[in-house]
Parts: structure tokens; sequence; C-alpha cells
């Protein structure tokens, strides 16, 4: 039985019908129901919805031998996974952002706001920046415009919910996309069937790049 | 009841201890203690940074022991001539990644120090194998070899953050990401591309690594073609895998790396390899490759019962009755708990009464 930790939402049912379409359907799962486990006894694939950032986690602690997760999450806990493919969907950016016509003050601490620490962290300490990281987990934008900071880190996707509240990204820090984990230990032990996933999911992006 | 404990961790290492000593490897017992001096010059060494640390009654700052290799180290002299064997099995305390406090680690492990030769290399990875072997029927031996590596590597133009970027890369496996990097040095991603997906069985990896043109002739792949093909000839050689997703820190680290998995443990329970660089580093000419054996991931067991019997007794009755009532039931190595009243979540086999009639059985489970 391989044990699939997909993200609640709408990347994880873009997910699942790419799972599907190679080969590992498991009807139960679109009965709009409360569940949160699926299982397709037949071809040996059990399916369960977890909240996004929490799938490395279960990938790392090997109760999902495979999953799907945001490369943002990668970065910002650095679990001990495989990274087997980079599924480009789910992109976005993940940016410095400020109030519109924003200018860095160098000469003090920057204060900034974020829900991602570790990425924050190292990508002001390359530029050697000295920071004060205030970490929030919601609604960031608030944090300049209530002067809670000066910048936040956050992801952007298509920008609107910056511009509504008078913000703008001002330097992109890395692209974000979605990525299929594996864990080490499952690797070695359900190889073949992790690599027939993997050879599928590839072919579909590969026809729909053509 | 030896099989309910077969997997337990006392028997483990009761049975690591056998393995060991029958190839000749000594107990090395050391002080829980360490000063603190020798973590300060090899902290890359160690696998989390945080120690604990308190001050000697002679005012010496001294370490809980976070790491058992670097003091078998210090304490082995230069140039003895042939090769130091030592085992051991010792507690470490490490911070755990998860709650980011102190654990108490148990570890098992050996280490071969001296005039390393191939046939000293064969015989610990063996011993790795072995020793998954006793853990469970179901294990995988990953071994690499950072020789191959650093091949590739070096073949190509690359910066030194390039390059260990790259090495993260292998170690997930990330071939996007070896792309990712490749393309920004402006070099091609191929070799390293082939490095990732070149795992599985010795024979069919290095047929496949004969395609890569610095590795082709090199030292390094006939070495790994001897050991590897020593290995096979074992009752484990379908649990023999080349994976270059082994990589340990190439500062301390060279040679023959490996790791061992359990299947339902998911992470790796056995990480070992060759450390000369470490012993240079640390000013000793000799050579050195161990292993260690991470005890705490075994699963411990829930037993099916606590107990074999209950006897419930009134605490009126005759305690010579009592005690007696207790030895008879004792005798053919069956456990028994006298209790006045019972406990409804301690499981047992049979229930009995102590009356005045003599032992009476009240349920029967079983």
């Amino acid at each position: 039985m391989l044990n699939v930790a997909l993200p609640k939402g709408r990347l994880g049912e873009k997910v699942y019908a790419m799972f599907e379409k190679a080969g590992f359907p498991c009807p139960a799962i679109k009965e709009n129901s409360r569940k949160l486990i699926f299982e397709n006894e037949e071809i040996g694939i059990r399916y369960f919805w977890v909240k996004p950032s929490d799938v490395a986690i279960y990938v790392e602690h090997g109760a999902a031998d495979i999953g799907i997760a945001g490369k943002d999450i990668l970065l910002e806990y650095t679990p001990d996974i495989y990274e087997l493919l980079d599924l480009d969907i789910g992109k976005c950016r993940m940016c410095v952002c400020a109030k519109k016509g924003f200018r860095d003050n160098t000469q003090k601490t920057l204060k900034v706001a974020t829900k991602f620490t570790n990425i924050t962290k190292n990508y002001y300490a390359k530029m050697g920046r000295d920071i004060d990281i205030i970490h929030l987990n919601g609604s960031i934008e608030l944090a300049p415009i209530l002067n809670l900071s000066d910048v936040i880190v956050d992801i952007v996707e298509t920008g609107t919910t910056l511009k509504e509240n008078n913000l703008e990204p001002v330097e992109t820090i890395v692209p974000i996309s979605a990525r299929l984990i594996a864990n080490k230990s499952s690797f070695k032990f359900k190889g073949d069937k992790i690599e027939k996933i993997v050879s599928a999911l590839k072919m579909q992006m590969e026809d729909k790049n053509d | 009841m030896i099989s309910e404990n077969l997997r337990s961790r006392e028997l483990a290492v009761f049975n690591l201890r056998g393995l060991y000593k029958k190839y000749g490897f000594l107990p090395y017992k050391m002080s829980k203690f360490e000063e603190y001096d020798l973590y300060v010059k090899n902290k890359d060494f160690l696998v989390s940074e945080s120690i604990i640390t308190f001050t000697d009654t002679d005012g010496k700052l001294l370490a809980l022991k976070p790491d058992v290799t670097l003091s078998i180290i210090k304490n082995t002299k230069d140039d003895f001539g042939g090769v130091k064997k030592v085992f051991y099995d010792e507690n470490v305390y490490r911070v755990s990644k998860g709650t980011g406090s102190y654990k108490e680690i148990m570890q098992a492990g050996l280490e071969c120090i001296g005039d390393i030769d191939d046939y000293n290399i064969y015989e610990v990875i063996s011993l790795a194998a072995q020793s998954l072997e006793l853990l469970s029927d179901d294990f995988i031996l990953d071994i690499s070899h950072l020789g191959i590596v650093s091949l590739v590597l070096d073949s190509l133009d690359l910066t030194e953050v390039a390059k260990r970027q790259l090495l993260s890369a292998i170690s997930e496996k990330n071939s996007s990401r070896v792309q990712e990097i490749c393309k920004n040095e402006n070099v091609s991603d191929k070799d390293i591309n082939l490095l990732i997906s070149s795992y599985g069985k010795p024979q069919d990896v290095i047929e496949k690594l004969k395609n890569i043109e610095v590795v082709k002739d090199s030292e390094a792949l006939s070495q790994l073609t001897k050991i590897t093909s020593l290995l096979l000839d074992s009752s484990f050689d379908d649990k023999i895998r080349i994976d270059f997703s082994v990589i340990n820190d190439m500062g301390y680290y060279n040679g023959f790396v490996f790791r061992g998995f359990i299947n339902g443990i998911s992470s790796g329970i056995l990480s070992g390899g060759q450390y000369d660089a470490l012993m240079q580093k640390m000013k000793h000419t000799s050579r050195a490759i161990g292993f260690a054996v991470y005890i705490d991931m075994l699963p411990t067991p829930s037993p099916e019962y606590d107990v074999d019997t209950v006897l419930l007794y009134d605490k009126a009755c005759d305690l010579k009755t009592l005690n007696e009532a207790i030895k008879t039931l004792t005798k053919d190595g069956k456990s028994v708990s006298a209790q006045t009243s019972l406990d409804e979540k301690l499981m047992y086999k049979q229930l009995l009464r102590l009356s005045e009639k003599g032992v009476l059985e009240v349920e029967n489970d079983a």
C-alpha cells in the first residue's frame, strides 16, 4: 500500500487528477464527504488530505510515502526527503513586499514580518543585512500598513491582495512551485511504484508542454 | 516469549556485540563526559551544534558526549602498526530536530582505525549489512563512493558555492535543481543527472557509470566494483544497492559512505563511511572507517500481555498460603502479579482468585 499525502484545496485536486490520469484512481475521493482517507485496495494506493504546510512532515516521518508540497514549505522546514519532481503547477513567487514607493533606509535595522522565518533569515544573511523578524501566522499584508514592520516576506501569486492593500513586490527571493517528495526509507522499499508514478507524471507534463 | 522480544533494543545490542566480537572488534567503554574543546574544533562533524556543557570541579569546561567517534579518534595513537578495531554501545546527547530539546540517544557502532586496506573497508561494510540483518529481514544498505562524486564535480568548472548546492541536490535526488544550478554555472548537467538516476543493483549501476568519461577508468570505480562484488557473495546480496544520494560532509568523509534502512522505519538507522579527512584534521596520519546504528529508532513492540497471571487475594488471607500459591505459579517461569483489586487496564492471560479452598480460576482470556 502506497500512502500519498495530498494538500487540501485546489492544488491537491489538480494533483489528484494527474494521479488518476497516471493510472492510480480512487473514485471514492470525488464523493463530497468529510472523510480524510481514501483507499483503492485493488491497485494498492491510499490518499489523504492534509494541511498543505503539513505534507512535508507526514512524508519526513514516513506516515506518507510520497506527497505534494510547495517549494516554500521545503525551503522553510528543510525536511530530510527526496525531491523527485517539479510538477510545474501551483506556481508563485516568494517576495519581499512593501508599501508603494517604499525606500529602504539602510542605516537602520530592517523590520520584516513573515510566516517564513528561515527563508527570510537566509535571504538577508546572504546580503549581510541586519534584520528583526516578526513572526506572523496570517494576514501578513497588515504589518507594513500598521507600521508593525517595514517590509514583509510572503508568497505572491497574482498580486491582487497586495494591490488592494496598496502594497507592491520589491524583490523576488525565489520562484515557487509544487514538488513531488518522497520519504527516503519508503523510496528504498516501494521504489518501483514511486518511480512508476514519477515517470507517468513526467510524461503528462511533457505532453502538456508540447 | 523470545520471539516477542526479538526486536527489543536490549537484545539488539546483545546480538550486535556478539557479531562485532566475532570479527575481533574489542569493546570500548568511555566516560560520559568529554572536554568541550574537542567539539569546538570539529563542530561541523557533529549532527547538531548544541552541546550540553558544564564546569568540572577544577573549572574545566566539559560536555556530555554528543558523539562517540571523535573521542575514539582522540584516544587512539598514530602509527601503532596494524589496524585498531573497536566497538561501542553508548548514549549520546543531542538536540532532537522535532522538539528542539536535548535527548539521550542510544548508539551502537564500530570504528576501524589504522592502515586501512580494501579488506578492512569490505569487512566494515559487510558488518554494517550483517548488523542490519540482525535487526530485520527487510533491509537495504545503500553504498556510495564520494571519490566518484568528486570526480564528476571536479571535472566541471564550478564555484565552491555551486558545488555545495549540487551536493545537496544530489542528496535530494533533485534533478530539476541540478539542471537549474548547472544552467546558472554554464556547465553540462548530463553526468550529475546520470549519478542521480543511477541507483539500484551494483552490477547495473557500475555498467551505467562507465558512460561517464572521468569515471570510466578511475581508481574509485574499480575499488567500488571490487568491494561490491565481494559483498554480493553473501546471504544479503539482494539487499545491497549503490545510491549516490548518500552524501556525508566531504570535509570529513571520503571514499565509501553508506546508509542502512529498515522497512517501516522512516529514516536511515545506520550511517557510516571512511573518514580519513577527519583524521587529518585531528592531526592523525592513519586512516579510518566506521559506522553507527541508531538503536533508538528500533520500534519497541507493545506486549500482548503485561503479565501472565493476576492473582487476586483478600487482605485478610493467610500470607503463607498466598506466598505458597505465588511460588507455585511462578515456578515454570510465568509472571504473576498479586493484587487485592483488579486494574481494568492491566492485560493478563489468566485471572485467579485465592480463596479459602485454594486458588480458583475466575476467568480465562487465553
